[in-house]
Parts: structure tokens; C-alpha cells; sequence
């Protein structure tokens, strides 16, 4: 299904997927694998090359380092907006060509938003890796932006914002919790937007953003496939080489400020169950070298809920039988803030507070014992062979490359990562939980389900025809 | 921008790809000794190993009392077997690094795994999934868990549009045949099952005879033929012919649904039963469904729908070729007070569609896609394995993927046109709406 879409969770999942991994001939394997080739043009696009001859295919990607949090109050959801405007035209490319001349060269393309960034990617044959590199850089600096079809465009997105959170109790209890958890930092704003600044954009605000951003200076190529790196290069100067480097923007980012003390909300939506998410402030990831807690932290979601059975699902849905599901993860890797979230669902005739008390029982049991070494040692084997399956994809071996440079961490952590998550110690994992899994730093999250009402079909008049 | 160049170039990739010598993907098969169908294709380009085993077991096998239990079977396989518990299979897998998976659909229930291939990773994960494949237990405890567990997602999932949507669809589509039932099952047929039901499922369909095993990566012909000798020596025998699902009725006339709903958008279905997956027209179809709505911005759908109106953010149709005849489906999501007007545009694009068949240039622009993007269907060992496992339950030709190319290109518009006009009739049509407003709603402009 192509289109074109935020994709919110980009980093968690990231997260996530950079910690699943054996022994150590496995990781020499790996480590051998990953040879990424870094280069630059005079103008300042940065470009990352991998090489994967498995199949006569690549994927190429150009990354935008800007994304929601680059958003001001009145214009949120911009940076989305512009996404889908891409492939609305430029001078050379009428609305709608892009897509089909990638198309036509067999290809499928397809963008994302996300707090931190814009991306843009193409799967094709090798062949066609020209074309979309000039498709590329033509729509880096030619975009046309008329309003006829950005009215139409707008109209897609609060579709779009409807289908992904109005409807979904569980996205509406996400984004009130992101708004609650964050008074100031810029990530407290919906990727998609709140909807009363999607009905009041206008095609200036997608214009000037573009103008702002959109620069070689301020984007990155990554190509992973059946290329080398000195023929994405050659490419690269012949397709984006003239393209002229803009003064960006600096960069005023409201820092948040310290919290002082827990936070309760609730969300009220027509559902069935009660759901609970708890959101506690936590460190990113900036010096991969020198840090040790996001890996210890990453470990720790991990021996939470790093399987099935992993302590939460083993003790929360096995045992106590007091929820349906429960889920813990750590959002370290970003622009901004980071994140440790703790969410479950309740079983029939069991509340909200009661898997909030029974997440809660978990963590000061987890500050109290600490872990195992075997529970340790579980999630390092887990971590090393994920790593390796990663390797299958080619596009999300490009999405972790991109990422993490517009993150403004080296692509070379795609392999550093698992050997940091190897060192992490049972202590590390103890420590990090009794210093940031704590009440002055923790936002809560309830859904409180209401009554679907009008449930009952409206029968059809007798004799009714098909509508057609 | 001229796009000569490019036509030229996908004709160049179809030549390579139509007159390779060798076959695309070397397809090794065989029988075991106790006659489960085995693909394997050899690749050691990464460290690892895809796994599956697959039966005739999905949720069209369940009967309309048991309902539900191809699905509990197919779940429960990793919580209790061959003497280990459901946390002792947990952990020990996560010790190798391997990773379960396992398909359940209207026609197959299974398991599957993916490992390292070193050897004693690559052991201990293939036992865990030979004892889970052909001596789960079905522990009463854990069963009494997963079904309170199981209905609670069902009442949540009920009260959103789109599996009310989707619910009502496939009881109008089917009212009669299996293919209708829910796959996970109904709460008064949950909680009715037992661990003799699901055992008895297991004896009845997860034979011998009627597995197949897919294996895709880094072992030698040699391993995969005592990976799968291993993985099937345990299983039950048949004690009949093969349980077959009936025949699939046409439906007799056209029905709409409107449900009312308090969400902000409608859940638009419009569809009918559709095709066999050994359908003589179903490349036909494909090309076809591509150029209606299956081909994303290429589309007339999308076209109509989202890029022309502002409709909609996502607007499809699509085939979903089974063992008998799988639904013909089109979807999409739009604010309630545009229901009406978005499936007068859907309507009007199918039966536009239906009476005149794709364009020359439609048609020229869909084969060229799906040509030229074929090597994207076979360029990672998960793609290639899930193909492995589909030639095998649907008895596919073992060069299927070489002669896939050819098969598309000589597609017609007037055989796409006939086709469809054979498969889909508007006047036997399923239409349902939930959301916001009802049929007689005003359209807002």
C-alpha cells in the first residue's frame, strides 16, 4: 500500500530493533558486514553507501533533518503536510509524475515524518537508481506548492488524522500523554498535528518551511543494494551537485524543564478495556563511546519485555493473571528527550490503577533484586542474533543509517550498539531502574472507556437494490 | 521529462530477467518419508535459517460450534509441548535467538521459526519447533487463560468501525460458508472450547501427509532434508481423505449495511467472494485488480478517490485468492459526512471499470510495475520463504517465480475486461458502511 505516511514510533522501533542480538563469531560476522562508505558533496549533502549484492536491487533514501519538533504553535503537523506535497509537482515533474515514473521503472516509493526527520525512498532495480536520484534533487529545490493542490492534499491529512487518532482510543491516550508528560519541548506536539492547525494551514506555511529546510546542506543519501559507493557518488554530484546550500535556520529548541513531581491524566474514548501507559523522563543516547545508562536502560525494557517470557508478560499475564497484555520499551535515541514507557491492559473485572500498581510492583521488585545474570545473558543472545536477521532487509539496514545520522549519532552504531549492550551489567541494569524509573519523573496515562453507543445495525428498507 | 528512456530500460530488465537461462530461484522439492511436500532453496549469503510447517488448518476448517479452534490450536501450539512449558519454550528459544512465527489465515495454521544456522543454535531451535509442531498439550490451565484473554481483545475489537466493518462483510459475503466465520472464533464458541477440541483439531489436521515445509537459507540439501524428515516424523497420521472446504455459493443479489457508529470517519467494504488461488485467470485478475486498485498511485481508485477529491488518506481493492474462492475487496476511510459521496465514487469507478477494462496505457503502465519490480518481490530470504510456503500449500508450479514475468506480460486488456466481468457482478454485490451517518445523509457539498 503506498502512502505516505508519519511514522511516529519510528524511533522506538528503532530502539527496539537495534537491541535484539550470540556468541562472538556471530558479531565478527556482522561487524565484517557492516562497511558503510561516507562522503560528502562541496554543498553539504551527506551521502552513506552500503553494499549488498544479494539481490540486483537498492534502496535509496534522501533524509531531511527536520521533523515535527522543528514546528512552531500554530503550524504543527507542517513538516507532515510538506511530506505529502512532495509528490504534489515541481516545474519539470507535474503532480502526481513522481510516483508514476517510479512506477513505471518498476518501483515502489513511499516517505515518512517523524519528530526528529522527513524521509524520502525508492525500492528499485539497480538500474533505475539514476532515476530517482534525479527525481530526488529536483524536487529538493523546484518544488512547486500550488494551493489547488494543497487544499485537496489537506484534506488527505485530517482523513489521515482521523483514521490514525481520532478513531483509536489508544493513539488518543499517546498523544495526550506526549502532551502532558512534555510542557515545553517541541516533542509534545502530534506528528500529525492537532487538528485545528491542520484546518487553518495554508500553502504559505508549507512554503516556508520548505524554504527554511529543504537544502543539501540539511539532507543525507543513504543508498543500500547492488551499487558502489563511487558510482552513488558520481551520481550524486552529477543529480545534486548544483544544487545551491542555503543558510539554515538556528536551530531555538525549548528545552523542558525539570518535572517536579508525578502526573495523572485521563483519557475518556468509547471502548471496551481499560489501558494504562506511564511515561518516565529518561536519558538519550549522545556519546556512544562514553554513555553506558541507555544501553543499561535499553536492557532493562528488555528484561521486562524482551519475550514472552520476559517479566512482565510471565508475571502480569502467565501468573497473576491481573492483565491481558503489558508492554514496557525505552525511547533513547532522538533529537530530544528521552523516554521509558510502561503500558498494560487490564483482565475482565481488573482496573486501570489495579496493572498500574502491579507495573509498579514489578519495578521496585526489579530496584530491590536487581536481574540475573541467565535473564542478562538471555537478552545479550537475543540482541546479538537479531542483529544478524537484520541483515535480510536491505530497507531497514538504509531506515538505520538514516536515523541515527539525523539523530546526529555515527550509522557505525548499528554495529556498536549490540557490543555495548553485551558489556551492560546486572548492577547498570539495577541502577538505571532505581534512578530514573521514579515517581518525580513519571507521567500517567489512563483510558477510561465509555459506552459505544448506536451499536445496532439500521436495517435495510425492505426490496433495498444494491447502491450503486 | 521524457520518459522514453525508461520504457526502454524496463524492457531491458524483462528480457534479462524473461530469457535467464537458469531458472530465478532454484527450487528444491521433495517428499518425506511420511509424505509431507518439502521447498527448500539453498542461499548462504547470511548466517540464518527460515523454517516453517504448515497444514490445512486454518479458520476455514473450523465447523460453526467449535469456531475458534483452528485459531486456539494454531496459538497454543508454543504454550505446552512435548514435555517443556509455555515459559520453558519461551526462554530457551531467546537463549538461541531464535524467533517463532507461524501463519494462520482462512487455509493455514502452522509454525515457524527463524534461527542462526550455526549448528547448535540451529538444533535447539528446529526440536523446539519438531515437539510444537506434533506434541503440543494444550494445558487446560493455560487454555482457561488464553480464552478469557482472547474473548476480552474480541469485546475491545468490537467496538471499533473497522472490525465491525469488516465482521459484517465477511458474514454477508459468506452467510453460509465457513470463510464467514469469525477466524478467531465467537465468544459463546471460546469459551465452550476444550482441551480434548483442540487436541482433536490437531489428530484431524496437522498430519504427515498434509504437511509442507518451507525452509529458506544456510544449510545444505543434505541438513534440510533431516530438518524436515525431524520436524514432520512426530506428526499424526491422517485417518481419512483430507478434510475439504465446501463449495463457495454465489451470492443472489445486492445488500447494504449501514451501521451507526460514534466514530469521526465511515468504514467503507464494498466486495464479493472472489477466486480459487488455481483460478486459470489469475494472472489476469492481478494485472487487472493493479490497474482498479490494488497498484497504490497508479490506481484508478486512489486516483478517483484520494487524488482527485481529498477523499480519503487510503482507498484499495484487492484479490485474496484462497482455497476456494477468497473475497474481492475494496476499502477505504472517510470523514462520515462524505460516506455517501465517497461510495458513489467507488461504485462508479468499479462499474466504469467492469464495463470497459483497462486502458492500453493502463495496462502497459501496470505490467511495467509489477515487471520491473519483480526482483523486489525475491530480494530479501523472508520474501523468499513466504513464496516457498505458498507454492507449497497451493501446489503451485515449482516455476512459478520463472514464469511469473511471462505470465504477466501476456495479459490483455480484453482478457482483464472478461475476467472481471465473469468474476464481479454489481448486481451481486456486499456494501457496508459503519460510522457517524447513515445512508440518507446529506453530502456536505
Amino acid at each position: 500500500m503506498s502512502a505516505h505516511f508519519p511514522a511516529p514510533r519510528v524511533i522506538a522501533s528503532l530502539a527496539l530493533a537495534l537491541t535484539l542480538g550470540i556468541s562472538g563469531a556471530w558479531q565478527a560476522f556482522a561487524a565484517a558486514n557492516t562497511q558503510i562508505a561516507e562522503s560528502a558533496l562541496p554543498n553539504g549533502l551527506r551521502i552513506f553507501v552500503k553494499t549488498d549484492r544479494r539481490a540486483p536491487v537498492v534502496v535509496c533514501m534522501v533524509w531531511y533533518r527536520v521533523g515535527s519538533m522543528d514546528e512552531v504553535n500554530g503550524t504543527t503537523g507542517v513538516a507532515h503536510v510538506l511530506e505529502h506535497m512532495m509528490f504534489k509537482g515541481t516545474k519539470a515533474v507535474p503532480a502526481g509524475e513522481f510516483s508514476r515514473f517510479i512506477a513505471e521503472a518498476g518501483g515502489r516509493d513511499n516517505a515518512f515524518t517523524s519528530r526528529d526527520y522527513t524521509g524520502y525512498f525508492q525500492m528499485l532495480h539497480k538500474s533505475q537508481l539514476p532515476l530517482a536520484m534525479r527525481l530526488e534533487a529536483d524536487r529538493m529545490a523546484n518544488l512547486a506548492l500550488t494551493s489547488e493542490e494543497f487544499t485537496k492534499e489537506l484534506r488527505v491529512v485530517m482523513e489521515e488524522r482521523r483514521w490514525r487518532v481520532e478513531d483509536r482510543p489508544r493513539s488518543l491516550v499517546y498523544e495526550q500523554l506526549t502532551a502532558a508528560a512534555l510542557k515545553a519541548h517541541p516533542y509534545r506536539y502530534p506528528v500529525i498535528g492537532w487538528m485545528s492547525d491542520l484546518e487553518q494551514m495554508r500553502v504559505e506555511d508549507a512554503k516556508a518551511f520548505y524554504e527554511r529546510w529543504y537544502a543539501p546542506n540539511n539532507a543525507t543519501l543513504v543508498v543500500v543494494g547492488d551499487v558502489t559507493a563511487q558510482e552513488v557518488h558520481k551520481l550524486a554530484t552529477q543529480y545534486f551537485g548544483a544544487l545551491k546550500t542555503k543558510t539554515l535556520p538556528v536551530r531555538k529548541i525549548t528545552e523542558e524543564p525539570e518535572q517536579r513531581g508525578p502526573q495523572y491524566l485521563t483519557v475518556r474514548a468509547p471502548a471496551e478495556l481499560p489501558f494504562v501507559m506511564m511515561a518516565y523522563r529518561a536519558p538519550v543516547l549522545r556519546d556512544p563511546d562514553a554513555e553506558w545508562e541507555p544501553y543499561a536502560l535499553e536492557m532493562l525494557a528488555n528484561v521486562l519485555d524482551g519475550n514472552e517470557a520476559a517479566r512482565l508478560n510471565r508475571n502480569l499475564v502467565r501468573t497473576e493473571r491481573i492483565a491481558s497484555s503489558a508492554d514496557a520499551s525505552y525511547d533513547g535515541i532522538g533529537r530530544g528527550p528521552g523516554t521509558f514507557y510502561l503500558s498494560a491492559t487490564p483482565t475482565s473485572g481488573k482496573t486501570a490503577q489495579d496493572v498500574e500498581q502491579a507495573l509498579r510492583r514489578e519495578v521496585q521488585k526489579l530496584i530491590a533484586e536487581g536481574v540475573t545474570a541467565e535473564e542478562l545473558q538471555r537478552m545479550k543472545s537475543q540482541a546479538v542474533a537479531s542483529h544478524v536477521y537484520e541483515r535480510d532487509s536491505m530497507y531497514f539496514q538504509a531506515q538505520q543509517i538514516g536515523s541515527l545520522d539525523m539523530v546526529g549519532l555515527p550509522p557505525s552504531l548499528m554495529d556498536l550498539f549490540v557490543e555495548k549492550l553485551k558489556l551492560v551489567t546486572a548492577e547498570q541494569v539495577q541502577a538505571v531502574a532505581k534512578k530514573y524509573l521514579i515517581d518525580d519523573q513519571l507521567t500517567v496515562a489512563y483510558l477510561d472507556p465509555q459506552p459505544v453507543a448506536g451499536k445496532k445495525p439500521s436495517a435495510p428498507p425492505a426490496g433495498l437494490r444494491h447502491e450503486q | 521529462m521524457n520518459s522514453k528512456p525508461l520504457q526502454l530500460v524496463a524492457t531491458l530488465v524483462l528480457l534479462a530477467l524473461a530469457q535467464a537461462a537458469h531458472a530465478i530461484l532454484p527450487i528444491q522439492h521433495w517428499e518425506t518419508k511420511r509424505g509431507a511436500r518439502v521447498y527448500f532453496v539453498e542461499n548462504h549469503d547470511l548466517p540464518m535459517l527460515d523454517v516453517s510447517v504448515d497444514f490445512p488448518a486454518g479458520a476455514g476448517f473450523d465447523t460453526r460450534e467449535k469456531s475458534g479452534a483452528a485459531n486456539m490450536t494454531a496459538n497454543m501450539l508454543r504454550l505446552g509441548a512435548g514435555g517443556m512449558d509455555e515459559d520453558r519454550i519461551a526462554r530457551e528459544l531467546a537463549d538461541v535467538g531464535a524467533q517463532l512465527g507461524g501463519r494462520f489465515d482462512g487455509d493455514r495454521g502452522g509454525a515457524g521459526v527463524r534461527t542462526l544456522s550455526s549448528a547448535s543454535e540451529r538444533a535447539r531451535a528446529l526440536e523446539i519447533l519438531a515437539r510444537m509442531v506434533a506434541q503440543p498439550e494444550f494445558p487446560a490451565p493455560v487454555l482457561e487463560r488464553e480464552k478469557v484473554r482472547l474473548i476480552a481483545m474480541l469485546k475491545e475489537a468490537d467496538t471499533k468501525p473497522d472490525t465491525i466493518a469488516a465482521r459484517t462483510f465477511s458474514r454477508m459475503v459468506y452467510p453460509t460458508h465457513p470463510y464467514g466465520l469469525r477466524s478467531a472464533g465467537e465468544v459463546d464458541t471460546i469459551s465452550k472450547l476444550s482441551r480434548d477440541d483442540l487436541a482433536a483439531f490437531h489428530r484431524s489436521h496437522y498430519n504427515a501427509e498434509r504437511a509442507v515445509v518451507a525452509l529458506m537459507g544456510d544449510v545444505t540439501r543434505e541438513e534440510a532434508a533431516g530438518i524436515a524428515e525431524a520436524l514432520t516424523a512426530g506428526l499424526p497420521a491422517a485417518a481419512g481423505p483430507a478434510a475439504q472446504l465446501p463449495p463457495v455459493p454465489q451470492l443472489p443479489k445486492s445488500e447494504a449495511r449501514w451501521i451507526i457508529h460514534p466514530s469521526t470517519q465511515s468504514h467503507i467494504m464494498v466486495g464479493a467472494p472472489g477466486i480459487r488461488r488455481d483460478d486459470p485467470d489469475y494472472f489476469a485478475l492481478f494485472v487487472g485488480n493493479h490497474v482498479l486498485g490494488g497498484g497504490g498511485f497508479q490506481s484508478r481508485i486512489t486516483e478517483e478517490v484520494r487524488q482527485k477529491r481529498g477523499l480519503a488518506y487510503s482507498a484499495y481493492s484487492y484479490f485474496s485468492p484462497m482455497l476456494r474462492e477468497g473475497p474481492f475487496v475494496v476499502g477505504m476511510q472517510t470523514k462520515g459526512e462524505q460516506a455517501r459521496e465517497a461510495l458513489d465514487v467507488v461504485n462508479k469507478t468499479i462499474n466504469d471499470f467492469l464495463t470497459q477494462g483497462p486502458t492500453a496505457k493502463e495496462l502497459a503502465a501496470a505490467k511495467k510495475n509489477i515487471i520491473g519490480g519483480f526482483p523486489l518481490r525475491i530480494d530479501s530470504n523472508r520474501k523468499i520463504h513466504e513464496y516457498l510456503a505458498v507454492i507449497g500449500f497451493y501446489r503451485l508450479p515449482l516455476t512459478y517465480l520463472d514464469d511469473f514475468i511471462r505470465n504477466v506480460d501476456r495479459v490483455t486488456a480484453e482478457q482483464v475486461k472478461s475476467a472481471f466481468q465473469r468474476r464481479i457482478h454489481p448486481d451481486r454485490m456486499v456494501t457496508v458502511v459503519v460510522g457517524p451517518t447513515d445512508r440518507s445523509a446529506k453530502l456536505d457539498r
